[in-house]
């Protein structure tokens, strides 16, 4: 192989003349880390008020929650990523389109949007599979007892959905972590970009694409020992470490 | 919006979009679907052996392949792939490399890893008996395996491997960050020559849902006809 290693790389200091090429990998894996937090946040907001929609006795609902999971399922994140960010602005009215193409950090909202209702989609699914495995007894104990619907909900079927759908949200947080890196397209400086703005300017490619690689394997390492923790601390006495095969990536 | 929405952009670019773009796409899924499924068949089987020497490299690829951004993937192969060319050809210098060979050797090796996890699991959903009934009539591992294990479980992972194809399809979008000219790629370089994006991707994303939500009701379909009646 005439490829020259240069393992020292990662201690020579960037063409931002600032940080170092370690320091600008270690920013990248923060807004990777900041965008998945936020977007997971608003996919499990969406995805549970989806889901939930989905097993109400309502047809409507369940119609729109099918084709809300329907859409931003079979439509490609990179595609959604530039519908958010090219077409939005020009749909909405002027002046709003305007502030938005003027906003700082506009790939960053985007990126957040996006990938949280991309994620909704999904996270929707794994809510309605959850809320469905749920014994029957449990909705018509609660109605019987005087529940209203909503009540029926907060209080005794999401709390032990949540409870049982720990281990698929902790893979559906995982995806979220990996999908932000599509965000590079619509210019995320993430941990991706970072590692390829790397590559340009330096020429070492496969130091910063593994240096990437190994800092994405802790990130998964730590998140899945953590969630085994809350895992280990949430789970519902009498049920099997049961674990839903869950498809994509 | 539509005041000014350019339907004749599209038109115009028909030809290119699905002659050039959509044929790229549509072969990519197809080829890497059925290479991916054979090599993630093989390292199910690696997987299930309970030799250490081949449980432990195959677990090890899955769970890497399984732990980064498909896009990181992506740049990985394409400065790799030149490399690997040069180590499997002897030649002396990195071969250069097409961009379809490129891409297709990225997804059927990043996808292998997806299906193997599904023939994993179909493998593992097969009774036990039926295999040791198979060993006490005297037949081998692979004929076993070939004859009795891998149609069955073949058989009741059609809708998810269909499914699987589905999400692959999806993300052969993502060919657009090595500038490769699938349809996403042919439609945004359309986009950007004649700065009509709000056409452009709106039509993309239209196909592409229309070509998924298409996809996943035949799939629907398959799963019904296919299933066996227990």
């Amino acid at each position: 192989m005439n490829y020259h290693w240069n393992w020292g790389i990662f201690w020579e200091l960037s063409p931002d003349g600032v940080h170092t090429y370690f320091q600008t990998l270690m920013l990248g894996a923060g807004w990777t880390l900041l965008t998945a937090g936020c977007a997971f946040i608003i996919a499990l907001t969406f995805g549970s008020l989806i889901g939930v929609l989905r097993t109400a006795p309502f047809s409507w609902a369940v119609r729109f929650g099918t084709a809300y999971v329907e859409v931003f399922r079979n439509i490609p994140l990179l595609v959604q990523m530039f519908l958010w960010y090219f077409v939005a602005p020009e749909v909405v009215p002027r002046s709003i389109g305007i502030w938005l193409k003027q906003l700082p950090d506009a790939s960053f909202y985007t990126a957040v949007v996006a990938l949280g209702l991309y994620m909704s989609a999904r996270i929707a699914e794994q809510v309605r599979a959850g809320i469905l495995s749920l014994p029957r007894g449990q909705r018509l104990a609660s109605l019987a007892l005087g529940l209203t619907l909503p009540q029926t909900y907060v209080f005794v079927l999401l709390p032990m959905t949540y409870r049982i759908l720990l281990p698929p949200l902790t893979s559906e947080l995982l995806n979220t972590i990996k999908n932000s890196a599509v965000a590079l397209t619509i210019g995320l400086m993430e941990l991706t970009a970072r590692a390829r703005a790397m590559q340009e300017f330096s020429f070492q490619v496969f130091e910063a694409f593994t240096a990437a690689t190994i800092i994405y394997i802790v990130i998964n390492l730590v998140v899945t020992l953590a969630m085994r923790l809350v895992e280990r601390h949430v789970a519902v006495p009498g049920y099997l470490g049961f674990r839903p095969p869950a498809a994509g990536h | 919006m539509f005041s000014n929405f350019d339907y004749d952009v599209i038109v115009r670019s028909l030809p290119y979009l699905f002659y050039t773009g959509m044929t790229f796409t549509l072969l990519l899924t197809a080829l890497a679907t059925i290479i991916g499924i054979l090599i993630g068949t093989l390292l199910a089987l690696m997987r299930l052996s309970g030799v250490p020497f081949l449980t432990v490299p195959a677990a090890a690829y899955v769970n890497l392949m399984r732990s980064v951004p498909f896009v990181l993937m992506i740049f990985w192969f394409y400065f790799l792939v030149p490399y690997i060319g040069q180590w499997v050809t002897f030649s002396a210098q990195p071969i250069k490399v097409g961009a379809f060979a490129s891409c297709l050797v990225t997804f059927t090796l990043f996808e292998a890893a997806f299906f193997c996890e599904i023939m994993r699991a179909g493998i593992q959903s097969i009774p036990r008996g039926q295999v040791a009934a198979g060993q006490a009539l005297g037949m081998t591992y692979s004929t076993v395996t070939g004859y009795i294990v891998l149609p069955q479980a073949f058989r009741n992972m059609v809708p998810v491997l269909l499914t699987q194809t589905i999400v692959l399809f999806q993300d052969t979008s993502l060919v657009y960050v090595i500038s490769v000219t699938d349809f996403l790629g042919a439609a945004s370089k359309v986009a950007e020559r004649d700065g009509r994006l709000v056409e452009m991707y709106t039509f993309a994303a239209c196909v592409y849902f229309v070509v998924s939500f298409a996809a996943s009701r035949a799939v629907q379909l398959v799963h019904r006809r296919i299933a066996i009646i227990r």
